[in-house]
């Protein structure tokens, strides 16, 4: 059964993120990053991350999927503005994507033979226990991330803030 | 309390997700198959309280919404790095305590930044 729905959840996921890559219209690439994201959010449930699912849905679904949704309205997609994008650019591009997958082929390779085969808790992404290696054993990294919410917040009022005269 | 916790215990919730989804598409076939069809050229227009409508729908609008989409998803974030902390509240004691406050102290920092600069300000 878990089996199954893994190969469903894995189906589904590659096959909205190519739809994402192919669709033309942008609002149809946000929603099919959406299923994505979804079925992303299934396949933690069936790692047991429940609190990592739940964020999931809520941060990405939601919120960031809202901003992608914000700066598709800004740009002007009138198909006459549309800019029109060279032979070289496309052949650069499939070059620089080649050599990215090239790479992640390499390293998850490698991975696999790295990684250790110990017997693990299955109860390892439950909330309480995240809660207890989060603010015990990583403490000073959740110190750190409030410090990047800090630049993130006065770098975005710095760029879409004008100054007030 | 049963902390033991497995990912079949998701079932009611994918059944939930079916039900939901089951009934979108139900509804909208059902709209399709039962209701009339007129195709003349002013059913099929846009419809605005009765103005004529002009243009698209494609128009660069303001970025003070950015802005207010931005800061929402920050402090979201920030609330839910509180769930796990509430969760151990008592175990973790005043330690936790006082990490969570130097957490939200440079949060409330970048809020009362906000806050100075008028970001959230509509003029």
């Amino acid at each position: 059964m878990t089996l199954y729905l893994f190969y469903f959840l894995s189906f589904l996921a590659v096959l909205s993120a190519l739809m994402v890559v192919v669709s033309k219209n942008p609002v149809h690439s946000v929603l099919y990053l959406i299923m994505t994201f979804f079925a992303i959010a299934g396949h933690y449930v069936l790692l047991n991350a429940q609190f990592l699912a739940a964020v999931h849905v809520i941060v990405y679904a939601g919120a960031i999927m809202v901003l992608f949704l914000y700066v598709i309205m800004m740009l002007n997609l009138n198909a006459d503005t549309e800019p029109q994008k060279g032979k070289w650019l496309r052949v650069a591009a499939t070059v620089a994507g080649g050599i990215l997958m090239v790479v992640l082929v390499g390293a998850l390779r490698s991975a696999a033979d790295t990684l250790p085969v110990t017997a693990h808790d299955n109860q390892i992404g439950m909330i309480k226990n995240l809660g207890k290696v989060l603010y015990k054993d990583f403490m000073l990294p959740f110190e750190i991330s409030s410090i990047l919410f800090l630049v993130a917040m006065v770098g975005a009022v710095m760029l879409g803030k004008k100054e007030i005269k | 309390m049963n902390t033991n916790s497995l990912p079949s215990d998701f079932l009611p919730i994918l059944l939930q997700f079916f039900v939901a989804l089951g009934f979108v598409i139900f509804v909208m076939l059902a709209t399709h198959l039962l209701g009339p069809k007129r195709k003349a050229k002013a059913k099929l227009e846009t419809f605005e309280c009765g103005i004529e409508s002009k243009g698209n729908a494609r128009i660069p609008f303001s970025i003070k919404y950015f802005l207010v989409a931005i800061l929402f998803v920050l402090f979201d974030v920030e609330v839910i790095f509180m769930y796990p902390w509430a969760v151990n509240f008592k175990e973790l004691g005043l330690t936790g305590i006082w990490e969570m406050l130097v957490f939200m102290g440079l949060l409330l920092t970048g809020f009362y930044y906000i806050i100075k600069k008028g970001a959230l300000k509509w003029e």
